[in-house]
């Protein structure tokens, strides 16, 4: 797994421009933010919107709340952090500043979707967030499972993106505009709506593959195959908890129902105690932090179930807790593998003693992890316990498996942050040695702050979880209290529970490991069901692709004479639109009309049955000619003009052309070809039945006479027909020129440069 | 007179669709021209059929006479039928360049894109 | 077809095609003509000449490479649709100019509908011939 691991090489000077121009912009970023923490936390909700589509009711309006602030600065915040982190661990190269244009463009879309206050603008940004994020999982893109991988993501994410879209087109029906800020007050009235239950569904689809919830989790843990810094930021902090922004978000407009509320308990739940054992069985400290990462996803949509203050307080803490040490262990793994060569567990060990820093900032990132006080993560654990038995659903269920959980998380922590720097000796391939600077202010930072948070938690309660809380339930729940010390309670005393079974499960790990492991070999697996129907589609289209194009002309104009034949004959038949056969009126039939009509037919007749190219040519011409006549006739002139001289130009270009061709043969004649006869005269009796049918009915005449009445006066001509074509409908003639003119000069070119590459 | 136009239009495309069905090349763009033909004297008859009065306004007039034939169809066909022989003339330059490079007109011959054996 | 007399018909007769093609143009606004039929008629006169004296001698006497016409037409006439946008009209809409216009007669009329109808001939002519001389040369 040396894969992403730095190429050394002197840097160039515009890929280090990039790599901090990158870091600046996040860093300037994170700064507008900050200023917003002021308002914000006063109770004020910023909002700019302008224009984009204003016919179809979309604007590019964007607010700022304490939801998308929160996101927001951990967007930039972090973002800022991984950038400077990967300016030394992608150090030299050969992508390095593609590297940190997808991470911006990653850092510009995320940003958008969580300030997006319009449907439709957020499901821009949500679809380029599943687009930057799959070329950062296949920023390797030299291997065939990082393609596998980043190809995975892209058609979960953009398959639940698809239904989302659906889902967001049903809703701004139903309320009537794509205005966030207007649905979310109309909650009431969406859940009364007929298409409630569509809309959720399809939303739900939407938040659960985007942040990996079983049954779509399958796709987050390979991801993992970018590099260490996107997993980091993408895959733990913020791509994936995108599907949780969007719950959140529309909480005030779905929730409250039972669908809703045992939906996301049972999908949340199952992924978190799943996502749990999953973890204690890798011994990659990339899988068991992705793992991890699922357990929190999970937790968070199981809290996002709930409609009661401690649960939605709860689950804002909690995602400020987790993104601050799941970003903080995986840049230490990402720092294990770069100093070290290796990120098995099992060949870690005793690294204090080369990485004091590293060590330092693992252990804090860890108890903040694990939920010891006084760090935040241990406020957010008393809040989960606390909204666990607040939930309407099922507190017991709900709290028993959030204490699953988090003992796990706690046997966890020990792996991934203890044992690695503590236990044993190392067997690495490289001799460790302690990160540079820029890689060690992440963890660093990331992780002392879980701790000084813990001990102030009002620095993040007021500006951050308080508004966040109003922003999700609409300001209708009061916020709990983030405090270290709540008195002896029932959370304190399932943190106990949890601490002593989180050790108990730490010293049985391997054991824990190797079962779960021999366990896991016989249960089925996602991963490889994707594969099979993945290899079904495959499958399916290369049959529905042998049968279409089969690469026979015959049977390409065979499909479409036969569609033509059931769709437009079949639709006769069954409307009943056909009048029956009419009377021909031969008493109006002149001299002239039954001679054209001779004509025609004879020159049809002649240019079908014939083996002679002349021939042809001749009954193609008296066709031709008789077409023409029709057009004298029956008041055409320019039309009747244009179809003699066209014609004179088909013969022309026949007598070039055609008579260096072969012989027509005489075997493809009729008597091998009765089948084809049988069609042919079907298909000419339903275009008969048709226009019998169209000429018999009424005509609407409301354009001919507009022509009429206003070639003259309006547009300066007495040729009605022209005036059509160069003035009233001039861009349909432009289209047309256009298209002879590239028929004229493809055919020019296929001539041409056919005789320039043989030269 | 429209229910014969209707009955020659209904020839022409059954002669047409049987040349187009051929695995001559050739065959098949005599069959093009044909329907061309046909789809062109079908969208003409599809606006009625008016005997011997041309769309024009005549000098000194403001507006044309009580009946002339319908303008819009005869527009419409007029391109069509420019646009129709471009289809044709670019259809015979390809049917050409095929015959040189492969040396058959016959359609069941022609396997290069997708060969016979996938 | 190395015939004297078609060759020294086909001048003359190419020549009358020409004439009677731009004749057919101008006309088409009022009477059956334009464009559409110019174009044709004019491609006409030169394969005539083409095939009576060479396609080598037909490309001279055209000056321009045929295919540079259709495009110089197709431009022509996109211009001439977006002249109306600058007097805040629709695109293609036709504008006009009426010289020595009195009040009984409009005078001579002048318009970005006639610009149209010109890049139309010019397609056509140009596309076609394009077409059929590089058919020629290539047989």
């Amino acid at each position: 797994m040396k894969s992403d691991a730095a190429h050394e090489a002197p840097a160039k000077a515009g890929q280090v421009l990039s790599g901090w121009l990158s870091v600046a912009i996040a860093a300037g970023l994170f700064a507008g933010f900050w200023q917003a923490l002021g308002p914000v936390g006063g109770g004020e909700v910023l909002r700019w919107s302008r224009d984009w589509v204003p016919s179809a009711g979309i604007s590019l309006s964007f607010l700022i709340d304490g939801l998308s602030l929160t996101f927001a600065l951990l967007i930039t915040g972090i973002g800022a952090l991984v950038m400077l982190y990967s300016t030394k661990y992608l150090a030299g190269h050969p992508h390095f500043a593609r590297f940190f244009l997808y991470l911006t463009l990653f850092m510009a879309s995320m940003l958008g979707l969580v300030l997006a206050d319009n449907l439709i603008t957020l499901f821009v940004f949500w679809e380029l967030t599943s687009i930057t994020s799959y070329l950062l999982i296949g920023f390797t893109h030299t291997s065939a499972a990082s393609r596998r991988s980043a190809l995975q993501a892209l058609l979960v994410t953009g398959a639940g993106g698809l239904a989302l879209l659906a889902g967001m087109i049903l809703l701004g029906d139903a309320a009537g505009t794509y205005e966030l800020s207007e649905i979310r007050l109309m909650g009431d009235a969406i859940r009364e709506h007929g298409l409630y239950l569509p809309i959720l569904i399809l939303f739900l689809i939407g938040a659960f593959t985007k942040s990996a919830q079983i049954p779509f989790h399958f796709w987050l843990p390979n991801a993992m195959a970018a590099p260490t810094p996107v997993s980091a930021y993408l895959h733990s902090a913020t791509m994936v908890k995108a599907g949780v922004y969007l719950m959140a978000r529309i909480h005030p407009t779905l929730a409250e129902t039972d669908v809703w509320l045992w939906t996301l308990t049972i999908a949340g739940a199952s992924t978190a105690v799943f996502a749990s054992f999953m973890a204690l069985k890798q011994t990659d400290l990339k899988q068991v932090l992705a793992y991890t990462t699922l357990m929190a996803l999970g937790t968070l949509t199981l809290f996002l179930a709930a409609d009661v203050g401690y649960a939605i307080t709860a689950a804002m803490t909690f995602l400020i807790v987790h993104s601050l040490y799941k970003a903080a262990l995986f840049l230490i793994a990402g720092i294990i593998d770069h100093e070290t060569g290796t990120r098995e567990v099992s060949k870690l060990g005793g690294l204090a003693r080369f990485m004091p820093v590293t060590t330092a900032a693992a252990a804090l990132a860890a108890l903040s992890m694990a939920g010891f006080p006084p760090f935040l993560g241990f406020i957010g654990k008393e809040l989960k316990y606390a909204g666990a038995l607040a939930v309407q659903s099922e507190p017991f269920l709900v709290a028993s498996a959030v204490l699953l959980a988090n003992a796990l998380m706690l046997a966890v922590a020990g792996v991934v942050a203890f044992k690695p720097f503590w236990r044993g000796q190392s067997a690495t391939p490289m001799t460790p040695h302690e990160a540079p600077w820029r890689m060690l202010a992440g963890p660093v930072i990331l992780a002392a702050l879980g701790a000084l948070l813990g001990i102030m938690p009002d620095l993040i309660a007021v500006p951050l979880v308080e508004p966040g809380v109003k922003a999700i339930s609409n300001a209708e729940l009061q916020p709990a209290e983030l405090k270290l010390w709540a008195g002896v309670n029932l959370p304190l005393i399932l943190s106990g529970i949890t601490i002593a079974g989180g050790v108990a499960l730490y010293l049985v790990h391997e054991r824990l490991r190797d079962w779960l492991q021999s366990a896991g070999e016989r249960a089925p697996s996602f991963d490889k069901g994707w594969d099979s129907l993945i290899d079904q589609f495959k499958a399916g289209a290369a049959w529905q692709t042998r049968v279409l194009q089969s690469g026979v002309m015959r049977r390409y104009v065979y499909t479409i004479f036969a569609t033509l034949l059931i769709a437009v004959g079949g639709t006769l038949v069954w409307t009943g639109a056909f009048g029956g056969i009419p009377t021909v009126p031969f008493a109006d039939l002149q001299m002239k009309h039954w001679a054209v009509v001779a004509l025609i037919i004879a020159g049809a007749a002649v240019t079908t049955v014939t083996n002679s190219r002349i021939a042809a040519i001749t009954g193609l011409g008296a066709v031709g000619i008789g077409v023409a006549l029709i057009f004298i006739i029956f008041g055409a002139p320019d039309v009747a003009i244009t179809q003699l001289l066209v014609e004179t130009l088909v013969v022309v270009l026949f007598a070039v052309a055609a008579l260096r061709l072969p012989l027509m043969k005489p075997e493809d004649g009729f008597p091998n070809r009765k089948l084809d006869a049988l069609i042919a005269t079907t298909i000419g009796l339903i275009v008969t039945a048709i226009l019998v049918t169209v000429t018999d009915g009424p005509i609407d005449r409301r354009l001919s006479d507009f022509f009429e009445s206003a070639s003259w006066t309006e547009a300066f001509g007495r040729n009605i027909v022209n005036v059509i074509l160069v003035d009233f409908r001039a861009l349909d003639t432009f289209g047309e020129i256009a298209v002879v003119a590239v028929a004229g000069v493809a055919a020019w070119a296929l001539l041409k440069g056919g005789k320039e590459a043989s030269k | 007179m429209e229910v014969v136009i209707s009955v020659l239009v209904g020839a022409l495309v059954a002669a047409a669709v049987y040349l187009m069905l051929s695995r001559d090349l050739l065959r098949f763009l005599l069959g093009l021209i044909l329907i061309s033909n046909a789809a062109n004297l079908s969208i003409f008859v599809a606006g009625r059929l008016t005997t011997g009065a041309p769309p024009l306004i005549a000098e000194g007039q403001d507006f044309p006479a009580d009946q002339v034939a319908n303008a819009l169809p005869q527009a419409l066909v007029l391109t069509a039928i420019v646009i129709g022989f471009g289809l044709f003339a670019f259809t015979l330059v390809l049917t050409l360049k095929a015959y040189k490079r492969l040396g058959t007109l016959d359609t069941s011959e022609m396997r290069i894109a997708e060969p016979r054996d996938e | 077809m190395n015939s004297i007399i078609l060759r020294a018909g086909a001048r003359l007769l190419v020549a009358i095609l020409l004439v009677f093609s731009v004749f057919m143009l101008l006309r088409g606004h009022n009477v059956p003509g334009g464009g559409f039929i110019g174009g044709l008629l004019g491609a006409v006169g030169f394969i005539v000449y083409a095939i009576s004296c060479g396609t080598a001698e037909a490309r001279e006497a055209l000056r321009y490479p045929p295919e540079n016409i259709a495009l110089v037409g197709l431009g022509a006439s996109l211009l001439s649709g977006l002249v109306s946008m600058v007097f805040g009209d629709d695109p293609f809409t036709g504008q006009w100019l009426f010289l020595g216009a009195t009040e009984d007669d409009k005078g001579l009329p002048l318009s970005t509908v006639l610009i149209f109808d010109i890049g139309v001939y010019l397609v056509v002519m140009g596309a076609i011939l394009a077409l059929v001389f590089a058919l020629e040369e290539e047989v």
